[in-house]
């Protein structure tokens, strides 16, 4: 131990210098959100839950097409086709995603070609049981109309992009 | 009532409740404090979702605590696994009873109040080594060693340390001690200008002999899982947190009393006298108590053999030295045994 060394030690150099930075980390703003009270802004790519969305004129998008049960990699759609209607489309009696299962990767609205089932801006759903998290096709029409304004924003945002 | 003993005890008894409260509701905030100082430094808000602010937390935490179930293993010695947290509640509280929180306002004006303390806190290890020893488990006995180990060997430091006090001051009484650094000087007239080495390692000691970050070892929340306390629960389990806090506060009050003059004013002319003595005695405790929770922030653990070597081999030889010189200075200036350093 040479002398610099053991006068910087017994002075305590170090812990001072170190003391000065925590102060002022002490009064620095916070960086701690408030959360239910505060929120981040959430990005127009945001996948939280899904919906399934109309067109304006109140027409189902979904056309039974079957190409997010197919590529959903968690399984998580379930999907049943009615018959052909007179217009030469088809629509689903059964839409079903089990949202234990989702993973929330994207892949059911990139598929999508109608835009029709889609991750809204919404993460807030959170339930008290199990069963509550199976969504039918009420429940993901009703997201639709709930978050319908969100939804056709961020996707007319994200539209360049695509 | 007959008799002239009545009357002081009842008073007495009713000083100590004051005290009592006061100073376990006091207890509560600065544990909500430390939280908080804590938060800041790593740039959180720490709790505030209880009451304003999150003042409340503690009181809702002692809540958990007590309604929680109170669990005893099954090999342990229950009537010593049960009166060890007692005891260390209770001794940490009873060390408050001679300390001077303003002129004249102690329950006990001990003449040997130091070494009341003293005594206390080295009889604080028992809680330490009961609980360890009766919960009949490999971890909570060997971290009871290293516990008691700790307090002791930084005990040796605080003890040379209050006799270089006691040397300026010629009294053992806490009172006396204040009143012996009320000169005109203010603020540098107290001892922790002359006396500035034992300050610091008076302080340092003060939270190796509390179990405080960066002597946390017994606990190390990060590596141990609660050290003696791992079996404990519930109420138990809160008798030794409020211990540990309130030994932190004597530690705080002890800084006070002997180094930064009790209740004086730093200033000494007014306004700064008119202010109440026992403001600027919590300021300074609430300071002191800042200055221990940001180091919990600052510092990083210390190893168990770095602890070891800190105390007896880095503090015992300083304080140890300073006695002699202080001594010596005392003597050859005359300064000491009257009470003024003056």
């Amino acid at each position: 131990m040479n002398i610099d060394r053991s006068a910087r030690a017994l002075l305590m150099k170090e812990l001072v210098s170190g003391f000065i930075l925590t102060v002022r980390y002490f009064f620095k703003p916070k960086a701690t959100l408030n959360y239910p009270h505060e929120k981040n802004p959430v990005s127009p790519r945001f996948r939280g839950e899904h919906a399934l969305r109309r067109y304006p004129n109140g027409e189902e998008r979904c056309i039974a097409c079957k190409l997010c049960e197919a590529i959903c990699p968690a399984q998580a759609i379930t999907i049943e086709a009615g018959p052909r209607r007179n217009d030469g489309t088809r629509r689903t009696t059964r839409y079903d995603i089990d949202m234990v299962k989702c993973i929330y990767c994207g892949y059911c609205q990139e598929a999508c070609p109608v835009d029709a089932i889609v991750e809204g801006p919404n993460q807030e759903f959170s339930v008290e049981s199990r069963e509550e998290l199976l969504y039918d096709k009420t429940r993901l029409l009703e997201n639709g109309a709930r978050w319908e304004r969100e939804l056709a924003r961020n996707i007319a945002m994200d539209a360049p992009y695509r | 009532m007959s008799g002239g003993w009545f009357l002081p005890l009842l008073l007495t008894v009713i000083k100590s409740l004051v005290l009592l409260v006061v100073l376990l509701i006091m207890t509560a905030f600065y544990l909500l404090a430390d939280r908080k100082i804590w938060a800041a430094v790593q740039l959180r808000r720490g709790p505030n979702v209880v009451g304003p602010w999150g003042l409340l937390q503690s009181f809702a935490d002692m809540l958990k605590f007590v309604l929680k179930e109170p669990i005893v293993p099954s090999g342990a010695n229950k009537g010593v696994f049960l009166i060890a947290p007692f005891v260390t509640g209770v001794l940490a509280l009873a060390s408050w009873a001679v300390i001077p929180v303003a002129r004249g306002w102690a329950v006990a004006d001990l003449n040997v109040g130091i070494l009341y303390i003293f005594a206390i806190s080295s009889l604080m290890v028992y809680g330490t080594i009961m609980a360890g020893w009766a919960s009949n488990s490999k971890y909570p006995f060997l971290a009871a060693l290293r516990s008691a180990a700790q307090m002791v060997s930084y005990e040796v430091s605080i003890g040379f340390v209050m006799i270089t006090v006691l040397l300026c001051a010629g009294s053992l009484n806490l009172s006396d001690i204040v009143r012996s650094q009320d000169t005109r000087f203010g603020l540098l007239g107290w001892y922790w200008l002359p006396l500035f080495p034992m300050w610091i390692i008076f302080f340092i000691s003060a939270m190796a002999e509390t179990n405080r970050p960066p002597f946390d070892l017994v606990e190390a929340e990060s590596e141990l899982v609660a050290g003696f306390m791992v079996e404990y629960s519930s109420t138990p389990y809160m008798l030794f947190m409020l211990g540990e806090y309130v030994a932190i506060l004597t530690m705080c009050a002890m800084l006070t009393i002997l180094f930064t003059g009790g209740w004086l004013s730093p200033l000494p002319f007014p306004p700064f006298t008119w202010v109440p003595g026992v403001v600027w005695f919590v300021l300074k405790l609430s300071f002191y108590f800042w200055l221990i929770a940001m180091v919990k922030a600052l510092v990083p653990r210390y190893r168990y053999d770095q602890l070891m070597r800190l105390g007896w081999k880095v503090f015992l030889p300083i304080s140890l030295a300073m006695v002699v010189i202080v001594a010596i200075v005392l003597e050859a200036t005359g300064w000491g045994g009257g009470g003024r350093l003056v």
